[in-house]
């Protein structure tokens, strides 16, 4: 057994299997499994290392030949794989409360498996080929993920076919993403070959700035960046939520992983004096413009995004950091609050926009009386994102903000202005979501119209799958943020997957 | 192939990307696409052997054919719909504008990839102008449609322009197979959103 044919090989085997399997409930079900079982595999047997269990003895070879290329998984890994298939469980498990398990399930399990194929392939450069695959598979997910609309049994598994089909399924957000991400890869791997020759030959300066140019348009296609990044609030508002949430969240994890990959494989990028001062600055330009946008949007959808904008500024930022271990650690660590957060509340905003139709303010205008634990996750989800404190993410945001203040007290103000446009947001949100106006109700989006509303009263009428799995991610993300040290055993060790800036 | 025909090669390439850049009927349309990757397939030829350059070729064929099959069924579905103009609602539309920029942008390309030649070794003059050429064209497509068959269709451009550039300076099977892949994928994820975009069917 190789542990390509475990983390890549069978995920795509079981994802075909997935898809054919007649009901969504036991697709979520047997997704999450599978995905815990990964995490599991990867947790107790690492690749590379035997495992005694009674008288047989595991070990998973870490690589294997393919077309006289190497793709290898090794101990280094082991870390990022239990995170990345853990994440994959929390959002497959998910989707009991917001349905579209089959697609979310299935070709997210194949979107990761090629993502750890980006991780495995040697040499590390054609990781940008991979990343484009996986974005190619992701087209369908985004596409047609239907947004489902409440039963009256309240079981998701009894809705219509198509209904909540949003009219622009495949609209200008999703094509921008698809020509945006496709863009990445001929600069990634063109500016990887102008490296490869930098590292081995003398220093040519001509070819040293051709190469950093490449690489620095590459990323800021893959990242999405300022100004690159208009196609995430279009995407969030056109197709399925917590899909949108999903791809985002996964793919924006991989692809800091490849630029870390870059730092840390060549010598001339990993010592250059220029390169923290760039990162500092697109970074900070994308948090605080993300931030800023946020607090002025008026669609719950859009909001999320500009936060998922706002994490990779952050991102950014924590990579800029003069100590390099410093800033490995904060970027790791803001791996787990940023998928938890997301993962609720995306988890809600689905569950919004099913009773709403749409996630404008206009129509989800007092559904807090209807959907309390809902627009809790919505709430308080933005709020975790915020750098809230007692929320998951504030622990790891404090620790950026010292460090940046150390540097420069500007630097620290621009970022408590990024985390304002989103702390003042979340308190818009909520505003908008408990407020009811009797003048402000919606035109129904679908033959089953918005659910009606009443003026008086508060009722929970959110399905107990649904009530229970929010209800979770809350209480995680006042766990993590009460309880930070908990994440250590598992993600200290993830920059040890790095061969010189780990150390 | 003799030498003598590079530029023959050039100017194909030129006349199937301005001729994509300009043409609103999509049978043209893949018809000239089929023919970028044949010309593609000639500047591939010099670096690759010829098995892994008709690989691509035929890769590129396979894209054609499945977006030019999806074409056949929408059409077929929706008669009297002109869905290759949807989505068409930016201005300017007009044929003579978009030669016109794509006049501007070859001007811009003969004048720089002489330059360019010297950034990749064993690159030659051909191999950089035939490359610029689909990327540049390519992505003024891009910049003047929001209809997903056009996007496919500068995306693959972009890609084989980028493509033709690769293969001169990497030969793996693993890359040409994966970037084969890419390929079909990106015919396929276009022709999902070009089924998906068709108007729905009157009951």
């Amino acid at each position: 057994m190789t542990a390509p044919l475990v983390w890549i090989g069978i995920p795509i085997g079981l994802a075909v299997l997935l898809f054919i399997l007649p009901r969504e409930r036991l697709v979520s079900y047997l997704g999450t499994l599978f995905a815990l079982a990964l995490a599991g595999i990867a947790y107790w047997i690492p690749p590379g290392a035997a495992q005694r269990i009674g008288a047989f003895s595991l070990r998973i070879d870490p690589s294997i030949s393919l077309f006289g290329r190497q793709i290898s998984l090794d101990a280094g890994d082991q870390t990022l794989l239990i995170l990345v298939y853990g994440m994959a469980a929390f959002w497959f498990f998910g989707t009991l409360a917001v349905g579209a398990a089959r697609r979310v399930v299935s070709l997210g399990l194949v979107i990761i498996a090629l993502l750890v194929a980006s991780l495995a392939v040697r040499p590390f450069l054609y990781a940008a080929l991979f990343i484009e695959i996986a974005v190619l598979v992701s087209v369908p997910l985004l596409a047609s993920s239907p947004t489902r609309r409440a039963t009256p049994s309240g079981n998701p598994d009894d809705i219509r076919p198509g209904a909540g089909k949003s009219p622009q399924q495949s609209g200008a957000g999703l094509l921008r993403f698809l020509i945006y991400q496709t863009l990445a890869m001929p600069f990634i791997l063109l500016a990887g070959f102008l490296l490869s020759g930098v590292e081995a030959g003398p220093a040519d300066v001509a070819q040293v700035v051709q190469a950093g140019i490449l690489l620095l348009i590459g990323f800021a296609f893959l990242l999405a960046v300022f100004p690159l990044n208009t196609w995430i609030p279009m995407l969030a508002e056109e197709s399925s939520p917590y899909a949108v949430g999903f791809i985002l969240t996964i793919l924006t994890t991989f692809g800091l992983v490849l630029a870390l990959n870059f730092i840390d494989r060549f010598t001339w990028l990993r010592d250059s004096a220029q390169l923290p001062a760039i990162l500092q600055t697109v970074g900070m330009l994308t948090a605080v413009t993300a931030g800023i946008w946020a607090a002025f949007q008026r669609h719950l959808g859009r909001i999320a995004a500009y936060a998922i904008i706002a994490e990779t500024g952050i991102s950014l930022l924590a990579m800029s950091l003069p100590d390099r271990q410093v800033g490995l650690q904060i970027l790791f660590y803001l791996f787990i609050p940023r998928a938890l957060a997301l993962g609720v509340w995306m988890m809600s905003i689905s569950i919004l926009k099913r009773h709403a139709g749409e996630l404008r303010f206009a129509a989800v205008q007092g559904l807090a009386r209807q959907y309390p634990v809902a627009a809790a996750g919505v709430v308080f989800a933005n709020l975790a994102l915020a750098g809230t404190p007692l929320l998951a993410a504030f622990p790891v945001r404090q620790a950026l903000w010292e460090n940046l203040a150390a540097q420069s007290i500007p630097l620290a103000l621009w970022f408590g202005l990024a985390s304002l446009g989103l702390w003042i947001v979340a308190l818009r949100s909520l505003a908008v979501l408990t407020l009811f106006l009797e003048k402000a109700q919606p035109a129904p989006r679908s033959p089953e119209g918005p659910a009606p509303r009443s003026p008086e009263g508060w009722a929970s009428r959110e399905t107990w799958p649904q009530r229970i799995l929010i209800g979770i991610g809350l209480f995680g993300l006042f766990l993590s943020g009460l309880f930070p040290q908990w994440a250590q055993p598992l993600l200290a060790n993830l920059p040890s997957m790095f061969e010189y800036l780990g150390k | 192939m003799p030498v003598a025909l590079l530029p023959a090669v050039v100017a194909l390439l030129i006349f199937t990307s301005v001729g994509l850049l300009v043409s609103r009927e999509w049978r043209w349309s893949i018809a000239l696409l089929a023919g970028q990757y044949f010309a593609a397939f000639w500047l591939v030829y010099l670096h690759w052997p010829l098995a892994m350059a008709a690989a691509k070729l035929i890769t590129g064929w396979m894209a054609a054919a499945a977006l030019g099959m999806t074409q056949i069924n929408v059409n077929s579905s929706h008669p009297k719909t002109t869905e290759y103009r949807s989505g068409e609602t930016s201005w300017p539309q007009g044929r003579v504008f978009r030669l016109f920029s794509a006049g501007l942008v070859l001007m811009a390309v003969f004048t720089t990839s002489r330059a360019l030649t010297g950034w990749l070794p064993g690159v030659s003059l051909p191999d950089v102008t035939g490359s610029l050429i689909l990327i540049s064209l390519g992505l003024l497509h891009l910049g003047m449609t929001a209809n997903p068959l056009r996007v496919t269709l500068g995306l693959l451009t972009v890609l084989l322009g980028f493509e033709t550039l690769y293969a001169a300076i990497e030969n793996s099977i693993l890359v040409a197979g994966l970037l084969s892949a890419i390929t079909l994928g990106l015919a396929l994820a276009g022709s999902y959103l070009v089924a998906l975009n068709a108007p729905e069917e009157s009951a």
